[in-house]
């Protein structure tokens, strides 16, 4: 599965995870490459967040091998456990903030754990965390009950980037936003993905974000990985779920738009704007 | 590839009014600890001079504390022309985001003690009366759902407030037995060590008998009810609150009052006087029993003493008491639960609240009717 030229990150193995009676996931094996945005879809209860939450670890699997950048998570020790677990940040899908502190001391809270940081870097990294996911100052002092769907996404992301991760686990990260927001949130992944060379699990259903900003998609079907490569691939499947999830009616491609209609939603890229401007704006 | 963070000024290459920095290392979170000193070192310490150029090309790797790390430095060199030279080009773009981030303040504005102190008491002169206004308003809410319920009986929730009561009722009777019969042993206990002293032994019945049944059985109960009861009605219906639960019922045509309220006050009111008789009577049994087995009265002593001390006046004020005091744990319960937010931390301290206030309000009944009582000679 993996393509030549690229290191796998993480690589999953014969993974088997079952909660009592059959399991959700048989045997499935999948490859994330190093700065790629992996898109991973399958029906509902198919067992995507399962895998997610099976590969960060809070899942006991079964049988199989979890590796992470060479390292296998099942007989890895307490301190390299630590290691790995310090280099991913989570989205979860609903943030899980901690609702007893402020957007800007849940973004810190990671930091403040691992790092020894004086007063005012942190509160000036966490800030700058902050507004990397576009959000202002003025909301880092309110509490997760008082943010919308949107901001707490964003809050959220932000909180999971806190320690600079290599690799940012998204569990349905468009999922109850407006589809502008969906938009803003995914070129937001995008832009972040290419500044900071991040490797990205997406769980997802929100097929523009399938179409605008993942590299490779891989899709979970009865419990197994049945293909994984780029929209290209998805739309060539024949495999009966892929072709009605791809080709069906709420796909992209019904009403002739075809694939060439996907980029319309994307905004003026972020990261490429300011690599343009440097020459103008910057101080170099 | 984690080499130590290096920023070191060239003085000796200062040439034409140019100072340059070479920077190496690994400019990374593990590292801004020690990185913030070395940029605090060189802002505090950088000469006047027309120009400064900053060598990142033996930096091994940056992220985004390296990057913020840089924009401070850039911004604490402040009006010299900096300039940024050897940086990788993968890193490029993250230099120029720090260049955007920060540039507003997020300080609050800090009070002086005094004005904390100040706002603190305003804030809580304030919380009191909306409290105040709230038990008014649960008060009022009570009795309209009461009013419903009598003229359409059919809405009103038996089945659930007999639910209740089993809850708050039945299941509370094992522990109230239990300490109600502790507490009267114990007081018969000092009762008999000091009243001993100067032979007045008997009278230990009638303290025990009055004392239980008129202020301890219904006050010990009321506590016990309001700590086990009271709590977790709040946090219970707090958190449907939470979840948008009571807003669902409210747009079916419900009001929550009726719904969740009111059978669980009704089962309040209906279990405490039950639950003041049975603690009334453990207290009372443990209290015998430590007469006979601690100070040597036979139980037909105890009996006939405790038959000429107390009248059904004294048994009447304390059960009296009771549905009051279930009514006061309700509503209080009720109220604290409106109060609940969003926040986890915000559901334990109003279910903290409700309890030492539910607690507090029913002493404070209990207090009240006591000279009440005496007044009019009961």
């Amino acid at each position: 599965m993996a393509e030549l030229g690229k290191d796998v990150v993480i690589r999953v193995r014969d993974l088997v995870v079952g909660f009592g009676g059959s399991p959700v996931l048989d045997r499935l094996s999948l490859d994330v490459l190093r700065s790629e945005i992996l898109g991973f879809v399958g029906a509902s209860g198919a067992g995507k967040s399962v895998l997610m939450r099976t590969i960060i670890g809070l899942v006991p699997k079964t049988a199989g091998l979890i590796e992470v950048d060479g390292v296998d998570l099942g007989a890895a020790t307490m301190s390299a456990r630590r290691r790995i677990e310090r280099r991913w940040g989570i989205l979860f899908q609903h943030g899980a903030l901690f609702s007893s502190l402020t957007v800007l001391q849940n973004v810190q809270f990671p930091i403040r754990e691992y790092l020894r940081l004086s007063s005012r870097l942190l509160d000036e990294v966490a800030l700058a965390k902050l507004e990397m996911v576009g959000l202002t100052a003025d909301v880092c002092h309110k509490y997760p009950s008082e943010l919308s769907g949107g901001m707490t996404k964003r809050a959220a992301l932000a909180r999971a980037l806190a320690l600079d991760p290599d690799i940012v686990f998204l569990d349905e990260p468009t999922s109850g936003l407006d589809p502008i927001g969906a938009g803003e949130f995914d070129d937001l992944i995008r832009t972040l993905q290419r500044t900071l060379g991040l490797t990205v699990f997406m769980v997802t259903h929100d097929l523009d974000s399938l179409h605008t900003v993942c590299d490779r998609i891989a899709v979970l079907a009865d419990g197994q990985v049945i293909t994984a490569g780029p929209i290209p691939t998805m739309l060539a499947s024949e495999h009966p779920w892929v072709k009605s999830y791809f080709r069906g009616k709420r796909s992209r491609i019904d009403g002739g738009g075809g694939p060439a209609h996907a980029p319309e939603r994307r905004k003026p890229d972020f990261g490429q704007d300011h690599v343009q401007r440097s020459a103008v704006v910057g101080r170099a | 590839m984690n080499g130590e963070p290096l920023l070191e000024t060239a003085s000796q290459t200062a040439v034409g009014g140019r100072v340059a920095l070479y920077a190496a290392g690994a400019w990374t979170a593990e590292r801004a600890g020690e990185l913030e000193r070395l940029i605090d070192r060189v802002v505090a310490g950088h000469p006047k001079v027309d120009g400064i150029d900053i060598d990142m090309q033996r930096v091994e790797r940056l992220d985004t504390f390296g990057a913020w790390l840089l924009e401070r430095l850039l911004r604490g060199l402040g009006g010299a022309d900096t300039r940024i030279i050897g940086l990788a080009e993968r890193y490029r773009a993250l230099v120029l985001q720090a260049r955007e981030l920060n540039r507003t303040s997020t300080a609050q504005a800090r009070m002086s003690s005094l004005t904390a102190a100040l706002d603190l008491v305003g804030r809580t002169v304030v919380h009191i009366g909306r409290d105040i206004v709230a038990v008014v308003g649960m008060i009022g809410g009570l009795t309209a759902a009461v009013g419903r319920a009598v003229v359409h009986p059919c809405t009103f929730r038996f089945t659930s407030m007999v639910h209740q009561i089993d809850r708050v009722g039945w299941r509370a009777v094992p522990i109230i037995l239990l300490i109600t019969f502790l507490i009267g042993g114990i007081l018969a206990q000092q009762g008999l060590f000091h009243f001993r002293q100067f032979g007045a032994d008997v009278y230990v019945v009638d303290m025990v008998g009055i004392l239980v049944l008129r202020e301890v059985g219904v006050l010990m109960v009321a506590v016990m009810v309001a700590g086990r009861s009271g709590s977790s009605y709040t946090a219970e219906i707090g958190s449907m609150k939470m979840r948008e639960e009571i807003d669902a019922l409210r747009t079916m045509g419900f009001d929550p009052i009726d719904v969740l309220l009111l059978p669980r006050i009704l089962a309040l009111i209906f279990a405490l006087p039950c639950l003041t008789f049975l603690g009334s009577m453990a207290a009372l049994y443990g209290g015998g029993l430590m007469c006979w087995l601690y100070g040597g009265m036979s139980p037909e002593v105890f009996l006939s003493r405790m038959r000429e001390a107390i009248d059904l006046q004294d048994f009447a004020v304390g059960l009296i008491k009771a549905p009051f005091m279930g009514l006061i744990i309700g509503a209080v319960a009720g109220v604290q639960r409106l109060a609940v937010r969003g926040s986890a931390e915000s559901l334990g301290l109003k279910t903290t609240d409700a309890v030492v206030k539910s607690i507090f309000l029913v002493i404070l009944f209990d207090g009240v009717l006591a000279m009440f009582f005496a007044a009019i000679g009961i």
